[in-house]
């Protein structure tokens, strides 16, 4: 069965930005992207005109693996909305580089889960459509389409 | 060394307004309350005031009470004649305005720079709510990689901080827990403070999870309230009625990436670079501060100063912390001794500052630290840093 990631009552969407519109539309084909630069094949996120490391204006989206390691997480616990239920946000470094980092919502993985068991553990990327944007959504390697 | 910019000036006066739980005052009000108290304490004339500058220049209602009033509206309501003025939510966090008040006396620009913060927290989430996403209709700037995936509130933020130091280092709950408690025993001595009741270890661990692994006693409380302190330029130290609190050293450092989730080491914070910064332009050493009053928004906050300002190793904090006894006012380093914002109430960093005067000059009552000589301040958490060394007396 598959995962339900659609987990929260309100989804607060990102505002409409040239600079990162690709990243929000990244989904619809079910892959994640990052911009890249062109001439040294850096990956940055958040996305910039410029390659931050070279200063190249060379930089394109690229499509990432969408897989990555878990850095840190947290259970929010707190109904800042009423009635929403308790959920994981993880900070993933993805595959591609060391300091490629993504935060987003952790799902498939229980609640109270021992801290060691989910830091180190192993993610992949799905996508939640929702009005026009495809939110990339967390879950534990391997688990059913 | 002594010829830092920063030690041509000094605090020659503090004062705050009423502070508490739903005051119902506006940001306005507050402010000039605290303001008039801090120049009438520095011994001078609001003419006097040729300088403003505060944290963030931002709009009380709009930003829901984060905010008080601009520079500006105070600069009018006092109808002040002004050589100079700042107000910004950038610089080195909420003490970014006092180090650039230092710099524009030494620079010349101004003589006496009243400095401000006011917050109405409390007042507006009785108004409109909790939700810190409430009214966000959608995520921008900072916000647009963490509203959208549910990381909506700070909690979230220095919660992945805090699950890492523990990850890594070993530390506690337990440990971390030294920070709230340390903070309620030091406001039962303040009768300023919101929360005075003592908390116990067992209050703690059953205290209600916010976001893991901080619970709602890691969290600090908002008010409202506005602290003021002016900031002179040295010459005036020999006229000023009260004992001089010196600038000795200022950290404004932003080293490495400005962001929530993107910084290199996430067991620490931006608070690195700052406490490097400040102990260069100092002869003294970490081991001369006999008081650190370090943010707390988050007690995971304290615990990251500690370790930055090099009072122990990074990821040694929480042993440093166990037991309580090393941070205790009986201790060798007494921190946040007017009980910080996790108990005596969130007036977002400048409690700190107001404290650090106050026990400078001896003047905290039940709570003072006998001898009383060094202080570091220091405030911000994640990306947002500042510090500053303080000293009683002129130091040569």
């Amino acid at each position: 069965m598959s995962l339900d990631l659609d987990i929260l009552t309100v989804r607060i969407p990102p505002q409409d930005n040239p600079e990162c519109e690709f990243f929000w539309q990244s989904g619809a084909d079910g892959k994640l992207r990052f911009k890249c630069c062109q001439d040294c094949g850096y990956f940055s996120h958040p996305p910039t005109p410029r390659c931050p490391k070279c200063l190249s204006t060379k930089v394109a989206p690229e499509a990432v693996s969408g897989k990555g390691t878990v850095l840190s997480f947290t259970v929010n616990v707190q109904q800042w909305i009423p009635g929403q239920a308790p959920y994981m946000i993880a900070l993933v470094t993805m595959d591609e580089q060391p300091d490629l980092r993504l935060t987003a919502l952790l799902v498939g993985v229980a609640l109270d889960s021992a801290p060691g068991d989910v830091i180190g553990s192993r993610v992949e990327t799905r996508f939640l459509s929702r009005d026009g944007i495809y939110y990339p959504t967390f879950v534990p390697e391997g688990s059913p389409a | 060394m002594s010829n830092n910019p920063e030690r041509l000036s000094f605090i020659s006066g503090i004062g705050r307004s009423a502070s508490g739980r739903r005051l119902g005052r506006t940001a306005m009000d507050l402010t000039l309350e605290a303001a008039l108290e801090a120049i009438e304490d520095a011994g001078l004339k609001r003419e006097d005031i040729d300088g403003i500058a505060t944290y963030p220049g931002g709009d009380a209602i709009a930003s829901r009470g984060f905010g008080g009033p601009s520079g500006q509206q105070v600069q009018d309501a006092l109808r002040l004649d002004l050589n100079y003025i700042y107000g910004s939510g950038e610089g080195a966090a909420q003490l970014g305005a006092m180090i650039e008040a230092t710099m524009a006396i030494a620079s010349g620009l101004a003589k006496h720079v009243l400095v401000f913060r006011t917050v109405t927290e409390s007042t507006m989430q009785g108004m409109k709510g909790r939700n810190p996403g409430q009214g966000m209709q959608a995520a921008s700037g900072f916000m647009e990689f963490l509203a959208p995936f549910g990381a909506i509130s700070a909690t979230n933020w220095f919660a992945q901080v805090a699950q890492l130091h523990m990850h890594k280092y070993g530390t506690t709950r337990e440990q971390l827990a030294q920070i709230a408690l340390t903070c309620r025993t030091n406001a039962g001595a303040n009768p300023r403070a919101v929360y005075r009741d003592p908390l116990t270890m067992d209050d703690y661990l059953n205290a209600r999870m916010i976001s893991t692994p901080l619970c709602l006693l890691d969290c600090d409380v908002p008010v409202d309230g506005s602290t003021a302190v002016v900031i002179s330029h040295v010459d005036y130290a020999k006229d000023a009625p009260k004992i001089p609190v010196h600038v000795n050293a200022v950290g404004s450092a932003q080293y490495g990436r400005p962001s929530w989730d993107q910084y290199e080491d996430m067991t620490s914070m931006m608070a690195q670079g700052v406490a490097k910064q400040m102990w260069s332009r100092t002869d003294l050493k970490p081991a001369d501060v006999d008081v650190a009053e370090l943010y707390d928004g988050f007690s995971i906050i304290t615990l990251a100063w500690i370790e930055a300002l090099g009072f122990c190793a990074q990821g040694e904090g929480g042993a440093f912390i166990e037991g309580g006894q090393r941070i205790a006012r009986t201790g060798d380093l007494p921190i946040n001794t007017h009980g910080g914002q996790l108990s005596e109430g969130r007036l977002h960093g400048f409690g700190h500052v107001y404290e650090a005067a106050a026990q400078l000059r001896g003047e905290a009552g039940e709570r003072q630290i006998p001898d009383a000589e060094v202080i570091v301040a220091a405030n911000g958490g994640g990306p947002i840093a500042g510090a500053m060394l303080l000293t009683r007396g002129i130091s040569s």
